[in-house]
């Protein structure tokens, strides 16, 4: 990519800024100009892709991560980070946000087994995109909920993460052991039938999750700012990932997943997200609508 | 100057502080208001159904960009941080801050970040010191900091650290805040 170009590039987002904050603002302040080219310089020096994350809580996590490094400035943090591959590793991970639990909002699950499941008992074979999956705990929630319903055999999950080191720890399912009293508070709210214990063994101060929720699960790399399509699925669930991307990337997050689902294909997002203030509004009707849960129209 | 936003944090007691808050605001209130009342993370929408009854402008749970609409009234859902944009509301999951999420310093932050000296922030009653940082780059950005005063308010932990570290433009009695955002927002000339 030559030097030119890049420039352009460069100089879009300020243009679209700009004309976003008319009448208010008019231009840039100082501080925003710095977190622009911060971000701007990460993706042109390494490809990462933060240009249409949402403003206020990149900005937060930019300013816990100066703290955390001791810098006191953006301008100097983004010197550093063009120069010092491991800073930029280390912000990288201070920008994206992995806070997920099993059977994190119960009531979701309790939903999903009653509206989602009885669909899928209709199909011989079924795929499951879990996208943004991180540390892997509500994949295999779902794994537990299907393998209850007698329908995990019949399955296959793809679970993605942009994030490789989340998805190391994913693939083990090895957690922490404290957290499995909330983690069990959690699965009997969310309609569990079984005792929980029976899903993992201790191990000093872990809890190994047993290795048959596994055998079903492929966890891979899927960036969904800048990767494609790669298969056909039956349920797509992406919860509490697409509140980190401005609108318009939230709109073509969901272009690529309207395009990944089958028709009447089921659509999971987060308590607090929508589809109604996107493109694809009228393309879905609600299945379980507080617990969001939609399904693709034909 | 028009006020945009008015951003109102409170903790324990909150209801029924929020509850004579917004009792007292007219059908024709001129800006938004969004609110942080920390609570459980697994409660329902019990809390902005049940304020409803007591005020005549709508009450919404935030979702996810939703828009910023002027004489409405914005809580930030449980368990999640709410975070001001230009014009609609962001959420987020990030780490609690001061032990809080929804923290009251998130949205205040945020807040004035956008809007700068187009936010009043109220602090009302609250048994922590999530607020105080927020309220002052609230002052920092050219807002107007309004706190109840700690003798009217139930836990009064949090009034009297903000009236402390902040140079609040009004410390009022909770029955005296909503004549005056009134009032202010008048006076701005919308």
């Amino acid at each position: 990519m030559g030097f030119g170009l890049n420039l352009c590039i460069t100089l879009t987002p300020l243009t679209v800024a700009r004309t976003t904050c008319a009448g208010s603002v008019g231009i840039l302040k100082p501080d925003e100009v710095d977190i622009h080219l911060l971000i701007e310089g990460l993706y042109h020096r390494y490809g990462y892709d933060f240009r249409n994350y949402a403003k206020a809580s990149l900005k937060r996590r930019i300013h816990s991560f100066l703290k955390a490094e001791q810098l006191s400035s953006v301008p100097e943090l983004q010197a550093q980070m063009l120069r010092d591959r491991a800073c930029a590793d280390r912000l990288l991970l201070g920008l994206t946000v992995n806070t997920t639990a099993m059977f994190r909002d119960p009531s979701f699950y309790v939903a999903f087994r009653q509206q989602v499941v009885p669909l899928l008992r209709t199909y011989p074979f079924f795929r499951i995109w879990h996208a943004g999956c991180s540390t892997g705990q509500e994949v295999y929630s779902m794994a537990i909920l299907l393998q209850e319903e007698g329908l995990y055999h019949r399955c296959r999950i793809y679970a993605t993460d942009a994030n490789d080191r989340v998805l190391q720890t994913a693939r083990q399912g090895i957690y922490p052991y404290k957290q499995m009293q909330e983690y069990t508070q959690l699965y009997l709210k969310a309609g569990g039938r079984r005792t929980f214990s029976e899903y993992y063994t201790a191990h000093y101060n872990n809890a190994i999750l047993r290795p048959f929720l596994r055998e079903r699960i492929v966890f891979g790399e899927h960036n969904l700012v800048t990767d494609g399509s790669f298969n056909e699925f039956n349920v797509i669930i992406c919860r509490n990932v697409l509140i980190y991307f401005n609108q318009t990337l939230q709109n073509q997050v969901h272009e690529l997943f309207y395009n990944s689902l089958c028709k009447f294909g089921i659509l999971g997002l987060g308590k607090q997200e929508t589809i109604r203030f996107t493109k694809y509004e009228t393309a879905y009707e609600d299945l379980a609508k507080a617990e969001k849960l939609y399904r693709r129209r034909n | 100057m028009a006020y945009e936003l008015i951003a109102i944090g409170t903790s324990l007691g909150g209801l029924s502080a929020l509850k004579t808050l917004l009792r007292s605001l007219p059908t024709a209130f001129p800006a938004a208001l969004a609110i942080v009342q920390h609570r459980h993370k697994e409660s329902d929408q019990g809390l902005s159904s049940f304020l409803q009854k007591f005020t005549v402008l709508p009450v919404h749970e935030v979702e996810d960009k939703e828009r910023i609409q002027p004489g409405h009234v914005y809580f930030a859902p449980p368990d999640y941080h709410l975070l001001v944009e230009y014009g609609y509301f962001s959420l987020s999951v990030d780490e609690p801050v001061c032990y809080a999420r929804p923290s009251i310093d998130v949205l205040l932050e945020s807040a004035s970040d956008v809007y700068n000296e187009r936010v009043i922030g109220v602090l009302l009653t609250g048994a922590n010191h999530d607020g105080v940082q927020g309220l002052l780059s609230l002052k920092a950005r050219g807002g107007t900091a309004i706190v109840q005063a700690p003798d009217t308010a139930e836990s009064p932990i949090l009034p009297a650290a903000a009236i402390a570290a902040v140079d609040v433009d009004w410390v009022l009695p909770l029955a005296d805040i909503a004549p005056r955002l009134i009032h202010l927002c008048a006076a701005a000339g919308v």
